[in-house]
């Protein structure tokens, strides 16, 4: 059982960590600020949501595992409210650029 | 493989270091000081002091970084013009020199330290019970060695007070910042309505934890300063005008209870700041209770900067 549970750690983890990978590599690579946003939203919900799922077995405690989900809930609000206005600003500085 | 990775930290934040340090534009230089607070963080964890890490990530990256933001804002206009005048080579050159001076003799310091260090924490160790506080940090911060965070404590008021005085005559006495014109069903008021609340729990927990494990008033009461700033970036609230004797009542509430809970010690355990056998915990827990709103009132002013809305009706 604690096998098996390890080995699905390790299997999110890994999962999680290639989706900030795969965030980072999108954040330096693709060409403007919207498509950004985008690949850094991956990171932060897909990623770091697969981290504390694959963590869930490993804590000993109810209350832990509740303060982990809580973490990644409060993470998916801040970061997406934070694209949205990033996201709106860079609308609007490109409306009155027009 | 720990080595490793305590490696290639250390390394990413004297490239951060350095970055900030070489960041052509105040704002970039920014960007970098804030990433380098988060990095330290991490090296605070990994040396297994989680109350400085708290502190760090805090105050040191967060709260500090955001000061330097608003800074960097103000200073926009005057930037292009500040970086296209260089100093003339002597100029450099004492800046230089100065600038290696002191960091030779820092890195003398370090590395004259004895080893193993002299430490004072078996002594922290075997004196705590009596303080009644199970964290150590605690029982050194305010039991201790609680007059450093008395005079901390004084020193914030004292910046507080340097930030004011920047208010031009005319709006001496008024709101702090602008009022924030915000669209109520925004996702900026969404947030707040959502996250202040939850924040203002987390605040409170991570400060009446902190007698027992790492959290304390400075950490709940930056958390708390940050949720009063984001429902007022929202426009959900206002900035109280500086003049309001109950905020002038907070801010000094807190280092006065400080100072009295300091003089009863003079007079029944004969030192200030000492505590009678006995009521060391419930005078702590007085003291922190105190300077909870001080502290969040003077973060949360501090960010909002000088007056400068005409003073109040």
């Amino acid at each position: 059982m604690k096998a098996a549970l390890d080995l699905f750690t390790i299997a999110a983890v890994v999962a999680g960590a290639f989706f900030f990978l795969a965030g980072t590599v999108g954040l330096l690579r693709f060409p403007d600020a919207y498509t950004r946003l985008h690949a850094l939203t991956k990171a932060d919900n897909l990623g770091l949501g697969l981290i504390v799922v694959g963590l869930l077995p490993q804590v000993d405690s109810v209350s832990g595992a509740l303060k982990l989900v809580c973490i990644w809930l409060l993470v998916l609000l801040s970061s997406g409210t934070a694209s949205q206005l990033v996201a709106r600003a860079l609308r609007q500085r490109r409306e009155e650029r027009r | 493989m720990i080595d490793v990775l305590n490696l290639m930290l250390a390394a990413l934040i004297l490239l951060l270091a350095a970055e900030t340090v070489f960041a052509r534009g105040a704002f970039a230089a920014v960007a970098g000081f804030v990433a380098y607070g988060l990095l330290l963080t991490l090296v605070w964890l990994r040396l297994q002091s989680v109350d400085v890490a708290l502190t760090e990530a805090a105050i040191g990256g967060g709260l500090t970084g955001a000061l330097l933001i608003g800074a960097a804002r103000r200073l926009r206009g005057t930037e292009a013009a500040a970086v296209a005048e260089r100093p003339r080579l002597g100029t450099r050159l004492v800046a230089a020199l100065l600038s290696a001076t002191v960091a030779l003799a820092l890195a003398v310091c370090v590395l004259v330290l004895p080893v193993p260090v002299h430490t004072l924490a078996p002594d922290v160790a075997a004196a705590m019970e009596v303080t009644g506080v199970g964290n150590p940090i605690t029982a050194v911060l305010l039991a201790f060695r609680a007059i450093d965070t008395l005079l901390e404590a004084i020193v914030l008021l004292f910046a507080l007070i340097g930030v004011w005085s920047l208010a031009p005559d005319d709006s001496w006495n008024g709101r702090p910042g602008v009022r924030e014109a915000s669209d109520p069903n925004g996702i900026l008021a969404y947030a707040a309505r959502v996250l202040a609340p939850l924040g203002i729990v987390i605040g409170t927990y991570i400060f009446w934890i902190g007698a027992d494990h790492p959290g304390g008033k400075f950490q709940g009461a930056t958390i708390m300063a940050a949720m009063w700033l984001l429902v007022m970036m929202a426009g959900l609230a206002d900035a109280p005008p500086i003049d309001r004797p109950w905020l002038r009542g907070l801010l000094v509430a807190g280092p006065l209870a400080f100072i009295a809970v300091g003089v009863v010690g003079m007079a029944t355990a004969g030192a200030f700041l000492a505590y009678p056998p006995g009521v060391a915990k419930p005078l702590i827990l007085v003291v922190e209770f105190a300077l909870m709103p001080t502290l969040t009132l003077i973060l949360g002013l501090m960010l909002l900067g000088a007056p400068q809305r005409g003073a109040a009706p």
